[in-house]
């Protein structure tokens, strides 16, 4: 590890977290990516100091081959990642013409809905006195099927 | 046992099926259901009851040890001879009852498997047997009230019951855990044997009680129980009155005689008892509705059950079990007579019943000989079981505690006594109407039931008399029964006229001042409809209020904006990392240097800078631009810290990113747009540096404490020897991790599926608005295509082809799909892997597109969807194949063989995991690329059909 690759990763991940922190599709899109990055570059240095590379056959200290393995797949993952949500900012772009992203419509209605009422029910309405009258336990006329 | 199990359970699912929910025959089909079991415990009676018991078991989870145990002595009997006696009388009622109604075999379906449920629950024999069916029954009693599921009060009673039994028997199960540990075994008929002593078994007892409690509708879970009746009267009668309230007691009966002595059981059940009693009694006086009245009667009588088969003497034990009994038979005789009220009439309001005496005078003699058991009138059952239950609480020796519970028997009988007679009167007596709103019926137009309706109330009625008159040899019978829960009890005998003795005199006493009480509420009587009991309300504020609350605290913490939610995950994020650290051992830190290399130093500083120029630019393009050159500088980072495979991919990742960026930010506006900001940008930049200093001070923590690769070491020695590579990352990938690369292809083909299907909408919704026409002749739209080179150029026509690129791709692109295969088959042994490989080719298809158009892409002569399809079959029958031949899945197989010319060659299995690698990415890849230029305006509608057909092809 060198503070050089550190200072990297905390440059790389501040960025991302404030590009995250945006409305814009496209700046969460970078930031995600630049976050990955980081990440990614977190698991290959946990993995401990550099060393050539792990093929058999090579000189010297070999690097962990591990942490490369899960950094590739890792890699790949975001690049699907990454192509799917370009094309949700594209979407968003032709339907809305905006590629924010706005607050969830249902979070709010839910909640406003829960701040303004304090009792979800009233008491049981009055049971009636009869399974045979009133409307509470009137029973359909059944379809002979 | 089981074998009735089975037939109820065929017989509810019979019923149940859908479609057959409003056969008449449903209902006849459960009854003939309840029949057979019904014979089938009278041919066993004569045995049992001579000392025979029967067990069953059924291997239910044997790797679980969960057995399903069921045992047949005389208690259980005695419950299954009501619980399917009385079913059948109820379920044949319910054919009249219910005239047509669109969900019989509903009704029906539930009825036999609460019938069933029921009969499990007296017949097991192990814990969780018992725990089982003791659930079920909840849920069909569930199910049963909330029938009328339009209508709210039906659905709160409904929950409310479930809450309370369920919870009841969620409290049992606990207790039941706890007495299975303390004594070693589940099977009751052993723990009853054996008892287990001391340490928890108080704590499970009292648990156990709870549950019981729960059940029976004892104070102060009673609540419940007044609400049941929402349900049609024949469930209330057979649920709620004959059968599934006594779940409770069938368990305390069974424990009492070995475990009351334990403390604090009979504390508890005298308290409960007692109280149940009292409160039934007096709430059942201030009701108006005939079938409520009865309710809170059940809550009262089985207080009184409670005391008496709670005290575990053998002579309470004995009564209990004969006023058990009694109840059972008067109380589904009066619910089922009030029943045939309401159905004639209309009403079961006492303030608007009269001259129905002489109208209905058969069912005004059941009512009134069953309501004569019920307050304990000779020559009744009802009488015979109370007298032997005063006698036995008389004879108890537990000084003030005795007494107090007597003197509470004695009261709550006297308004038992009261209850009863203000029912019969309401119901069958002239008073004079009451208020405006309670209009008298005309007795004119009541309609005189037929027999076959009459039948069960009656029938049931006849026995609470009969039963009293042949009260010896019922209460002899009785007595081998109760000796099956204590066997001192099979002393005991019942008589019809046990002389004038104490017993009688609080019996006397009981009429008298029931009477005074009748008589007193009959000369004051009030309209008035009685409140909302106070326990029900308690629940329903706090059940609402958990509503409520719930809500409130999802309103707080969803508020809906994804900057929120992410800042939320973030900073968590790094509280668990700043604790990480803190909590560890970061004394190591001195061996960080400044910098591994110069290579490193310099690369390292590229990035930063590319990093920063992201953050400033209002452009998206050099955004997209300047990413790719971090992802670059990166990749030389990679390289330099020994990992080539990572860099290469990394390479290629980003070079096919910034194309995907080019192919959509052609369509998006040239500049980012500026959404109203949720926070101050300062708040913002502040976080983000928390966050960044707390990932590089992780990162160089965790690097710190790495002194060895045990995994890593192991893995690279078995590299050659197992998976027959020198690439020790790409033998990871293909062979010993080669599931999660298997899971990798599947995201990305389901990516590549999402982003076909996101920009097949898009280009719908532009082809809708003729967006394509007026992006190119206006800027207004937002459209900046003009405005850059690059988006320009995406997509050239014919007239804009750069000749040198398109002269250049052409020699190219053959090169780069050589290179492709090349670096698949090498990977094993060297950087590269099916993964680069996909990828290169990709890029050449790229290179393709931007150099002749997108025709390139449409006429590729392979559909890129199949070509992913193949991929993914492939990968997995590799790793699938060694199962065949009895080896592990992702298994290698190295096969060694010389070919002419060329020499000894080494074919490793996981080669063609890789090939399959290389197909999904490449179908992957060009599938999203092709997808999101046919949202460019020079495709044609053809494409589009087949765009949605791709779709479609997608979602199947």
């Amino acid at each position: 590890m060198s503070w050089a690759l550190a200072a990297l990763i905390g440059l790389q991940g501040a960025a991302g977290t404030y590009l995250l922190l945006h409305r814009s599709l496209t700046r969460i899109i970078l930031g995600l990516g630049l976050l990955a990055n980081a990440v990614n570059l977190i698991a290959l240095t946990a993995g401990g100091s550099p060393g050539s590379p792990p093929i058999i056959g090579e000189d010297g200290q070999m690097a962990d081959p591990l942490p490369q393995a899960l950094v590739l797949t890792a890699i790949v993952i975001g690049f699907g990642v990454t192509a799917f949500l370009l094309a949700t900012a594209l979407r968003s772009w032709t339907i809305d013409g905006n590629d924010d992203v706005e607050d969830d419509i249902e979070d709010v209605r839910l909640a406003r809905a829960a701040l303004e009422s304090d009792r979800s029910s009233g008491p049981d309405p009055t049971t009636s006195d009869s399974e045979f009258t009133g409307e509470v336990d009137e029973v359909p006329e059944a379809g002979e099927s | 046992m089981i074998a009735l199990l089975a037939l109820q359970g065929i017989v509810a699912a019979v019923c149940l099926t859908p479609g057959r929910r409003s056969a008449r025959w449903a209902i006849p089909v459960a009854t003939l259901g309840t029949f057979i079991g019904f014979v089938w415990m009278l041919t066993q009676a004569s045995a049992v009851t001579s000392g025979r018991i029967t067990t069953e078991n059924w291997k239910w989870v044997p790797q679980l040890g969960l057995t399903l145990d069921f045992r047949l002595d005389g208690w259980a009997l005695l419950m299954g001879l009501l619980i399917f006696g009385i079913g059948t009388l109820v379920l044949g009622y319910s054919h009249f009852y219910f005239p047509k109604r669109p969900d019989l075999g509903k009704i029906a379906g539930l009825l036999a498997a609460f019938a069933g449920a029921m009969w499990g629950l007296v017949a097991a024999n192990g814990l969780f047997t018992l725990f089982l069916f003791w659930e079920l029954t909840s849920v069909t009693s569930f199910l049963l009230i909330g029938l009328e599921d339009r209508s709210a009060a039906a659905r709160n009673a409904a929950t409310r019951a479930f809450l309370v039994t369920g919870g009841g028997g969620l409290a049992m199960l606990a207790g039941l855990i706890l007495l299975s540990t303390a004594s070693g075994t589940s099977e009751i008929s052993e723990i009853l044997a054996d008892p287990p002593a001391g340490g928890v078994v108080p704590a499970a007892l009292v648990l156990v009680l709870i549950g019981a409690f729960a059940k029976s509708a004892q104070f102060p879970l009673h609540f419940w129980l007044p609400g049941a009746m929402a349900a049609p009267t024949p469930i209330s009668a057979y649920l709620h009155s004959a059968t599934m309230v006594k779940a409770g007691l069938v368990v305390v009966a069974r424990f009492a005689p070995v475990f009351a002595d334990v403390a604090p059981w009979r504390f508890m059940v005298l308290t409960a008892g007692s109280i149940s009693l009292l409160l039934g009694g007096i709430r059942a006086l201030r009701q108006q509705d005939a079938k409520v009245i009865l309710a809170y009667g059940t809550v009262s009588q089985l207080g009184l059950l409670m005391i008496l088969l709670g005290v575990g003497t053998a002579g309470t034990t004995y009564a209990g079990v004969a006023l058990l009994t009694a109840h059972a038979l008067f109380k589904a005789s009066l619910f089922l007579s009030i029943g045939v009220v309401d159905h004639q009439v209309g009403t079961r309001d006492i303030r608007r019943l009269r001259g129905l005496l002489r109208k209905l005078p058969v069912v005004a003699a059941a009512t009134i000989t069953a309501g004569a058991s019920m307050a304990a009138i000779p020559p009744t059952f009802g009488f015979v079981a109370k007298e032997k239950g005063l006698d036995a609480l008389l004879n108890l020796d537990m000084g003030a505690a005795g007494t107090i519970t007597l003197i509470a028997v004695v009261v709550g009988s006297a308004f038992t006594v009261a209850y009863t007679v203000r029912l019969l009167i309401g119901v069958f007596g002239n008073r004079a109407p009451g208020a405006a709103g309670h209009a008298a019926v005309d007795p004119a137009r009541v309609k005189v039931p037929s027999w076959a309706f009459k039948f069960a109330p009656v029938f049931l009625a006849f026995l609470s008399l009969l039963f009293g008159l042949i009260a010896g040899p019922v209460g002899d019978w009785l007595g081998k029964v109760a000796s099956s829960l204590d066997p001192a009890a099979g002393a005991y005998h019942l008589v019809l006229w046990p002389g004038l003795n104490t017993a009688l005199a609080l019996s006397v006493v009981t009429w008298v001042g029931g009477g005074a009480i009748a008589w007193w509420l009959y000369r004051q009587e009030r309209d008035a409809d009685a409140g909302v009991g106070f326990a029900t309300i308690l629940y329903d504020r706090t059940y609402n209020g958990l509503l409520v609350g719930a809500r409130k605290i999802t309103a707080v913490t969803h508020s809906g904006s994804l900057p929120v939610y992410v800042g939320v995950a973030l900073a968590t994020l790094i509280a668990c990392l700043v604790a990480a650290l803190v909590a560890g051992d970061a004394q190591e830190l001195g061996s960080t240097r400044i910098t591994n290399s110069p290579i490193e130093l310099g690369a390292v500083a590229v990035t930063a800078i590319l990093t920063v120029g992201i953050l400033r630019t209002q452009r998206r393009f050099s955004a997209a631009l300047l990413l790719g050159g971090a992802g670059y500088g990166l990749a030389i980072v990679f390289l330099s810290f020994g990992a080539p495979d990572l860099a290469l991919t990394q390479f290629l990742v980003e070079t096919l990113v910034i194309v995907l960026y080019l192919l959509v930010l052609a369509r998006l506006p040239e500049e980012f747009s500026e959404p109203p900001s949720w926070a101050p940008g300062i708040l913002r930049a502040v976080f983000a540096a928390a966050v960044g200093i707390g990932l590089a001070l992780f990162a160089v923590a965790t690097s710190a404490v790495t002194n060895d690769y045990p995994v890593g070491d192991t893995l690279t020695a078995m590299a050659e020897p197992l998976g027959g590579g020198k690439n020790v990352v790409n033998v990871i990938l293909v062979d010993f991790r080669g599931w999660d690369t298997l899971g990798e292809i599947a995201v990305l083909a389901v990516a590549a599926a999402g982003v076909i299907n996101l920009a097949t909408v898009a280009r719908r919704e532009m082809l809708r608005r003729g967006l394509f026409a007026s992006a190119r002749s206006t800027n207004e739209t937002g459209f900046g295509v003009q405005s850059s080179p690059v988006a320009g150029d995406v997509g050239p026509t014919p007239q804009r082809r750069s000749v040198i690129l398109t002269t250049t791709t052409r020699g190219l692109v053959p090169v780069l799909a050589v290179t492709s295969v090349y670096l698949t088959f090498r990977g094993h042994n060297a950087p590269g892997g099916g993964f680069a490989g996909g990828l290169v080719l990709s890029i050449a298809v790229a290179l393709r597109y931007f150099a002749e158009g997108p025709g390139t892409l449409r006429k590729l002569g392979i559909d890129p969807i199949k070509m992913m399809g193949a991929g993914l079959l492939l990968a997995a029958i590799v790793a699938g194949y060694p199962l065949a031949t009895g080896g592990a899945p992702m298994e290698s197989t190295i096969w060694k063989f010389t070919l002419p010319l060329i020499g000894q060659v080494k074919l490793v299995s996981s080669t063609f995991f890789d090939i399959g690698v290389y197909l999904v990415v490449v179908g992957a890849v060009v599938g999203a690329m092709r997808a999101l230029v046919d949202t460019d305006e020079t495709a044609g509608e053809a494409d589009l059909a087949d765009g949605v057909a791709t779709e479609e092809l997608e979602t199947t």
